[in-house]
């Protein structure tokens, strides 16, 4: 399309999509069986715009939705990337995620350069969109927020180098509910009303073990030359279903079964619409599965260091209803599946908190690389609250009874009520090890008011952020990002050795020393007894007059005498 | 005592598996399993708590030792995680009444997985499997649970089903791994583990072992647990009802007895006493298997736990703000310390009083003798004042000496705990010869030596290093020529 006819279309049809591809929506949802038999289901809407959105002036608003690109303009955000979940993605026996988030809400927002008070832009992008999404991500403030030197790269199109353009914030309490999925939906161009989308019922996506929503806006390439840039929204759903008790035991699930909903058509919108069924087994010569109805074309990628096969319905192909109106996709096991052995991801970690008492205490992370020849390093991010204070001399980190020495450190301790700490290290993990990472800290003492309304439930610490180039035992292809799923795609890979990994470890409960919340009540109310009690005798005893009262003789006389002298009318006696 | 005698086996999956063989005393008549437990709310007919059941004993396989194995896969089938934890320990010397010196074992736990919450709050639930038959229904009844619980949605923290070799050396080690830390001292004793349940048991977690009774003072559950645990046995019914009648009331009292004697030991009586020192609250529930009227069946006991789970999977906090030091007459009552201290106050006064009595008048302690002595007459600066009157002998005529000795030489550590194990043994209905109180007598002071090693129980080091000390001080004081 010749680039004047670009304004034409513009003028005539005022951005008419037929013309000029100025936004366009792809919608894509990934169905993987887990290793454990659960059964995830990711999925994607890609809204991309090919517009200046940080210039002035743009009122005209097609796909992308008016609310985000607005602020986008007015705090000249770079990049936003905002999560929300339900759960925790168990990698030891879900495999490696395509995108994990952690527990809670996570916002991270590069700004422009342009920016000149980052932490006024911050402040506020977090309240409108605490508004937007009904999200509680108001309570970002400066004591969970921090600027990671190494670990957030921008994933979009960008040369900034400056790393205060950064900032991240996890609230790990969070709690997601359909109140967040319904603003989610009315982002998606369709809404709930048709394509994909029609299957994101809350009351099934919330049966689920595992919820996780997302937003990430970021510039991209235009086309090839990159000469200009584009704006790409994509918003990803990911649930784990637990298979094993919605079917009973039984590993076989349908489309039906797990959203009691088909599909019947693509959004009409969409400019792709596409379902993939993961059906890559694990020996290829027998195959264990089989998917109904059979697909019309299958895909083939290297995903994640592995080769997977991925059955492809495409919904905007009008053969794949030819058969029957809505499309049910359906899986079958053969046999029964011998799920004891359970492959390792190469990476994997997890995080407590060891030791016992409410006076200090250590978080350990255990760092797991079952690569069994490669060795690679993590950059490992851990954001502490101050009311932890960690011990930075008591840093450990042993691999295979060694000390294994960090190549970079960046730690940033905290200050009392206002910055949390911030610890980041390049470690490198020998092939085939466990790395332990342990740090202790002490538990401080609260002012009374700065406890939370349930105190004894615990102070959450926020999952660390471990980001890997992990080694790919197969070779990659470099393959263009618009042609591929979209799953594939959010990630840049540098090279065909090697992929791109983000791991969350668990969010941590700590306890902290809590008073007796009633005892303030018990003391006034002694105070107030023994107060009244004793000032008020007290009192009684040092103001009363005491005198001595004469014995007075005839009483009835008197009394007679006086009763006359009124009826007479002289003074009493 | 232990009502667990007899073999259980009863598998969901449809085919019974034996557990442990158990050639069980005569404890089986009073497991009245019932085939079908109407009560229990269940979506699926197979697979809970009321359909475990009895197996006959007689096509069992004699099994020694704890069935990891078997106890892997089954977990697994039940759709849990499943670990194993393997330990070792030596005693310091050999345990003779259970046969041990270098303990190795293996704990296997499951854990189910709570849907949509990140690991940080746990459940235990804890069954012992021994060798033998000993408690060998509990671990059927745990797995029948969580084979209920995997199918439910609404659990909102983790729970671990824990199986445990050698009871609380295997309570122990597995608490131990757990929280990363080595008290015991024994090297090598805690491997590290396999993989820890993700950081999830937090210290604000409630822990259930399903063995033994209610505790209380110093090894025992808050109340604010214990008032659960009765609240669901009331609910299933599983207690007398009746109060105001003269049995009763002694039964309360024996009970009453019984715990104070139980606290008085300072043992762990079950493993819920070793979850004390990580500020996790325990319970151990045991069904007591006696010719008492009152007999349990495995059905309630498995209604009164999934409920006890499904109240303690609500709670937002911690157990916090509960009752501590409380002595329990019955389930369903209990004695606070406010009650019962005016009681001991009573008794020390008079001893207060006593002294403060004993040199002339009371001016051995005059902020005593201010205190009681208001209409008294107070001896102004007369006789040897404060401080100055030391420990001579009293003026008046005391009781014979040898009396003096006797009761001395009752309250000697070593004859308080021979009486209190025949009190114990008559208290539990039980009633034992001399020569086997006196096999008790050494056994208890052998465990408590062990205990003392084994999980750092104080009560052995504050008599041998406190009260014998004090003791010898009183007899000097009183014998001295």
């Amino acid at each position: 399309m010749a680039g004047a006819s670009v304004p034409l279309g513009l003028l005539l049809l005022g951005g008419g999509r037929a013309e000029s591809p100025r936004d366009a929506l792809r919608e894509e949802l990934l169905l993987s069986p887990l290793p454990s038999g659960d059964l995830a289901a990711t999925f994607q809407f890609r809204t991309r715009w090919d517009s200046e959105l940080q210039r002035e002036g743009v009122s005209h608003y097609g796909l992308f939705p008016k609310a985000l690109g607005q602020l986008i303009s007015k705090y000249s955000v770079r990049e936003l990337h905002l999560s929300l979940t339900q759960g925790f993605w168990r990698t030891r026996s879900w495999g490696q995620p395509y995108l994990q988030a952690p527990a809670g809400a996570e916002l991270w927002v590069w700004f422009q350069n342009s920016v000149t008070d980052v932490d006024k832009a911050w402040k506020d992008l977090s309240n409108i969109l605490s508004g937007i999404f009904c999200a509680s991500l108001n309570f970002i403030d400066s004591t969970n927020t921090v600027t990671p030197t190494a670990s957030f790269k921008p994933l979009g199109l960008a040369n900034v180098t400056n790393h205060h353009l950064l900032i991240y914030a996890v609230l790990p309490r969070e709690v997601v509910c359909t109140e967040n999925l319904t603003p989610w939906k009315k982002l998606l161009p369709c809404g709930s009303k048709a394509g994909l989308a029609v299957l994101l019922k809350a009351e099934r996506l919330f049966y689920s073990s595992y919820h996780s929503q997302a937003v990430h806006i970021r510039p991209i390439c235009r086309d090839a030359s990159c000469l200009s840039i584009s704006w790409e929204l994509r918003q990803t759903l990911t649930v784990v279903l637990d298979i094993f008790s919605i079917g009973q035991g039984k590993k076989d699930w349908s489309l039906f079964k797990m959203f009691s909903r088909t599909l019947t058509e693509a959004c009409p919108l969409a400019s792709e619409s596409k379902v993939y069924v993961d059906i890559s087994s694990k020996d290829q010569e027998n195959e264990l599965l089989e998917v109904i109805p059979p697909p019309l074309s299958t895909h083939e990628a290297a995903v994640q260091g592995e080769r997977k096969t991925y059955a492809v319905y495409d919904l905007l192909n009008p053969a794949l209803f030819n058969v029957s109106r809505s499309l049910n996709v359906q899986l079958k096991w053969k046999r029964p599946q011998d799920g004891s052995h359970l492959s390792m991801p190469v990476l994997h970690a997890q995080r407590y908190v060891s030791g016992y008492g409410l006076q200090t205490g250590e978080i350990s992370t255990l760092i797991y690389n079952s690569h069994l020849y490669r060795a690679f390093p993590i950059l490992l991010l851990e954001t502490v609250p101050w009311y932890l204070r960690l011990y930075v001399h008591t840093l450990t980190i042993i691999t295979k009874g060694k000390e294994n020495k960090p190549s970079y450190i960046h730690f940033q301790p905290a200050q009392d009520r206002r910055r949390p700490h911030l610890l980041e290290m390049l470690i490198q993990l020998p092939a085939n090890s466990v790395t332990k990472i342990t740090i202790q800290f002490e538990r401080a003492l609260l002012k009374w008011t700065e406890y939370t309304p349930d105190p004894n439930h615990g102070f959450y610490v926020s999952p660390s952020v471990l980001s890997a180039l992990v080694p790919s035992v197969l070779a990659m292809k470099a393959v263009d990002a618009e042609q591929s799923p979209l799953f594939t795609s959010l990630f840049p890979s540098s090279d065909g050795t090697s992929y791109f990994v983000r791991l969350y470890t668990e969010p941590l409960l700590v306890n902290l020393p809590t008073p007796d919340f009633s005892m303030p009540y018990n003391v006034i109310c002694l105070t107030c007894t023994v107060v009244a009690v004793c000032y008020g005798s007290f009192y009684n005893l040092l103001t009363r007059t005491f005198h001595v009262e004469e014995p007075s003789r005839g009483h009835l006389a008197k009394r007679l005498a006086n009763i006359i002298r009124k009826l007479r009318g002289v003074p009493l006696l | 005592m232990q009502g667990c005698q007899s073999v259980l086996a009863a598998w969901p999956g449809g085919r019974p598996v034996c557990l442990v063989q158990g050639s069980g005393l005569s404890h089986a008549a009073s497991l009245r399993v019932p085939g079908s437990n109407p009560a229990l709310p269940s979506g699926r007919g197979a697979q809970y708590p009321g359909k475990v059941g009895l197996y006959p004993r007689s096509s069992l396989p004699p099994l020694s030792g704890m069935p990891v194995a078997w106890l892997e896969k089954t977990m697994w089938t039940l759709g849990l995680e499943v670990y194993k934890q393997p330990f070792s320990h030596t005693l310091p010397f050999p345990d003779e009444t259970r046969e041990r010196y270098m303990v190795k074992g293996t704990n296997v736990y499951g854990i189910l997985r709570a849907p949509r919450a990140a690991s940080t709050e746990s459940l235990v639930l804890s069954a012992p499997c021994s060798e033998g038959q000993h408690n060998n229904q509990a671990v059927g009844l745990m797995l029948a649970l969580a084979s209920y619980f995997r199918g439910q949605i609404y659990w909102a923290k983790d729970i671990i089903f824990l199986v445990n070799e050698h009871d609380l050396i295997g309570t122990e080690a597995w608490l131990e791994a757990y929280h990363d830390v080595n008290i015991t001292g024994e090297a090598g004793s805690s491997s590290p583990f396999p993989a820890r349940p993700a950081a999830s048991l937090q210290p604000s977690d409630v822990v259930l072992l399903f063995k033994v009774a209610l505790g209380g003072r110093r090894l025992g559950p808050g109340l604010g647990m214990r008032d659960l645990a009765a609240l669901c046995l009331c609910l299933t019914q599983l207690q007398r009802s009746d109060w105001a009648t003269l049995p009763t009331y002694l039964h309360s009292l024996q009970t009453l007895l019984l715990m104070v004697l139980k606290q008085g030991s300072g043992r762990p009586q079950g493993d819920h006493g070793l979850f004390l020192r990580y500020h996790i609250e325990a319970i151990t529930v045991r069904g007591i298997n006696s010719f008492r009227q009152h007999k349990y069946d495995m059905g309630t006991v498995g209604k009164t736990l999934e409920g006890m789970f499904r109240k303690l999977n609500n709670l937002l906090e911690r157990l916090h703000q509960s009752y501590f030091f409380y002595l329990l007459p019955s389930l369903s009552r209990f004695v606070s310390i406010g009650i019962y201290m005016p009681a001991f106050g009573f008794l020390i006064l008079v001893l207060v009083l006593k002294i403060s009595c004993w040199e002339r008048g009371l001016s051995l302690c005059p902020p005593l003798a201010l205190w009681f002595g208001w209409n008294r007459h107070i001896p102004a600066g007369g006789g040897a004042g404060w401080g100055g009157a030391g420990w001579g002998a009293p003026s008046y005529s005391s009781p014979p000496r040898f009396l003096y000795a006797v009761l001395l030489v009752l309250v000697t550590p070593a004859a308080t705990l021979l009486l209190g194990i025949f009190l114990y043994q008559e208290l539990m209905e039980y009633p034992i010869s001399v020569l086997e109180g006196w096999q008790r007598f050494l056994q208890a002071i052998a465990e408590g030596l062990l205990d003392h090693y084994l999980y750092g129980s104080i009560v052995f080091p504050f008599i041998a290093i406190f009260v014998y000390p004090c003791w010898l001080l009183l007899w000097n004081v009183l014998f001295w020529k």
